[in-house]
């Protein structure tokens, strides 16, 4: 049992998010940064599904109501066991009636923290990631508060064993972290309506810097720098849209669409961010600066295999430490 | 217009079966959807049919987007006529005007007409749904009398109580869940359009008709206490 003593800024049960429904107009949601989320599981020894917590920027205070292994992957938020630094990116053990506070972030906006056993709140469409619009899936629908409690589900053999094992409270083996960039370049395809726009905002896309708004959110970040502007004003035909979608609505001002994207938009997308950097967007604060460069679909596709593939290799890495406690 | 292929990305891929929104080519839509909910690829993670387009996501890591739009290419030849589109008829009762629709008077005097007319032109019409998108269960629906629209709100409301139906421009609809959003609204219905517990959580299904009943404010309250019933 997890006991929520302060809320943070915004702490959601994700997963790996809701497949199948959005020909529904059910949203994906999921984790804002499904790498981080994947890692942080794959360390306690969870399934890369099993849900997390998504702890935004201003981290919760949570108190352990039993004995737990867990792991925070993704951005550092200075994150602190009864007042001590803790290292990020590995596997630790925490006592029962310890505390885990946040301090200021550090670098990146989100760390995920997965416990063995994952969080245990009850699938809703194929999910446990919270869809705050509607109010269902994730804890009771909603972003976490003071006093609630969170079931942690049951733990497998192999976690019992390494919990009652280690008396140590840091394991020595961690995950190579992943590197966020305080000015990120994200790698970009053409987006279907590219061709759509003018010659100079096809140019300034790519050679100018965009800020991140305040006015983002996990549906998407909007982007404060060079208005893009459409060759003629066209009345386009709404369309599916994607995790890492670049939409312009008329205000020039383009849009990343994220985790709690729409299914469907009607704004011409000038480009779409390659998979493998949506985690560097992710990451990125109110105020923070990227830059797009242009990759083609091959690349990125090639990219995203070699992605996968390496966290393939780290799987079978951290299977073999687990063995141990077989 | 034969079926035309591009990139979402690096994991989706867009079939685009039309250029304007019509009946075929929504038909066309629905058979696609059809075929790939019974055919289900491999590498095939989940769709979304739109107006004109199916968008197709895909696993990179079990086939690329060449192959998958080569296989896709052939899948479609497929798309013979044998593929029976069911079509139904939705009945959706509405409460119109009060606190439920408080634009119904401006609907009215924006188009010279009176609430009671406004009311039944919006019930005369069989609407088809186009798409179901924007919000879980909503419907694009296409069929509205022109006499009754009306341009959306300047400043959007901040919340629209779910359930709310409500007229844009040439388009009418009704909201699933509470949203912002700057629609004009002239009533509301007692049935459930999302429905998270079910299988398949949308009232609506695109091909869909519907039609819009008008119930008392007695009916609405009694019906709201039995939300999915097809009647009070």
């Amino acid at each position: 049992m997890l006991k929520i003593r302060k809320s943070g800024m915004q702490t959601t049960v994700q997963d790996l998010g809701r497949t199948g429904f959005q020909k529904y107009g059910v949203i994906a949601s999921g984790a804002m940064d499904p790498i981080a989320h994947r890692l942080a599981n794959l360390l306690v020894g969870n399934e890369e599904q099993a849900a997390t917590l998504e702890i935004t920027l201003v981290g919760p205070v949570i108190e352990f109501a039993e004995d737990a292994i867990i792991a925070l992957c993704g951005g550092d938020l200075d994150p602190k066991v009864d007042g001590v630094a803790i290292k990020m990116w590995r596997m630790l053990t925490v006592a029962k009636g310890s505390t885990l506070t946040f301090g200021e972030p550090r670098i990146g906006a989100r760390c995920y923290l997965a416990i063995a056993g994952g969080i245990d709140v009850p699938l809703m469409m194929g999910s446990r990631s919270t869809y705050l619009r509607a109010g269902i899936g994730g804890f009771q629908g909603r972003a976490l508060e003071k006093g609630d409690l969170l079931a942690v589900g049951q733990m497998i053999p192999q976690q019992q064993k390494a919990l009652q094992q280690n008396t140590e409270n840091e394991f020595d083996w961690l995950v190579p972290p992943v590197r966020y960039f305080d000015e990120p370049v994200i790698r970009m395809m053409s987006g279907r309506q590219f061709d759509l726009f003018d010659a100079d905002s096809k140019k300034r896309i790519f050679n100018e810097a965009f800020a991140v708004s305040s006015n983002s959110d996990r549906m998407g970040y909007r982007l404060e720098g060079p208005r893009l502007a459409l060759e003629t004003p066209a009345e386009l035909i709404s369309e599916a849209v994607a995790f890492g979608s670049i939409q312009v609505p008329a205000d020039g001002n383009p849009i990343v669409l994220l985790a709690d994207r729409q299914t469907t938009g009607g704004y011409p997308k000038i480009g779409q961010a390659a998979s493998v950097d949506l985690p560097l967007i992710s990451q990125l604060k109110p105020g923070q600066q990227l830059r797009f460069r242009e990759i083609s679909l091959a690349d990125a596709q090639q990219r995203l295999v070699e992605q996968e593939q390496s966290i393939r290799e780290l799987k079978a890495a951290i299977q073999l430490k687990w063995e141990e406690w077989t | 217009m034969d079926p035309s292929f591009s990139p979402l990305g690096d994991q989706a891929i867009v079939i685009e079966l039309g250029n304007d929104i019509n009946e075929q080519t929504g038909q066309l839509v629905r058979k696609v959807s059809a075929l790939l909910e019974s055919r289900q690829p491999e590498w095939m993670i989940e769709f979304i049919p739109a107006f004109v387009t199916v968008t197709v996501f895909f696993n990179p890591g079990v086939a690329l987007y060449e192959d998958v739009r080569m296989e896709l290419a052939e899948l479609l030849t497929h798309l013979g006529d044998d593929l029976a589109v069911e079509s139904r008829t939705v009945e959706i009762p509405v409460c119109y005007g009060g606190d439920f629709g408080p634009d119904l008077d401006f609907v009215a005097q924006h188009n010279g007409l009176t609430r009671r007319e406004v009311i039944d032109i919006h019930t005369a019409g069989t609407y088809s749904v186009n798409m179901i998108g924007f919000a879980p269960g909503f419907p694009f629906l296409r069929g509205m009398s022109e006499r009754i629209s009306a341009p959306r709100r300047d400043s959007p409301r901040l919340r629209i109580p779910e359930r709310t139906v409500g007229i844009a421009g040439m388009q009418t609809g009704v909201y699933p869940i509470e949203t912002p959003g700057g629609w004009q609204l002239i009533g509301r219905t007692p049935l459930r359009l999302f429905r998270p517990e079910n299988e398949i959580p949308s009232l609506l299904r695109a091909g869909d008709k519907v039609i819009f009943r008008e119930i008392s404010e007695e009916d609405y309250h009694s019906w709201e206490e039995n939300p999915d019933a097809e009647n009070p």
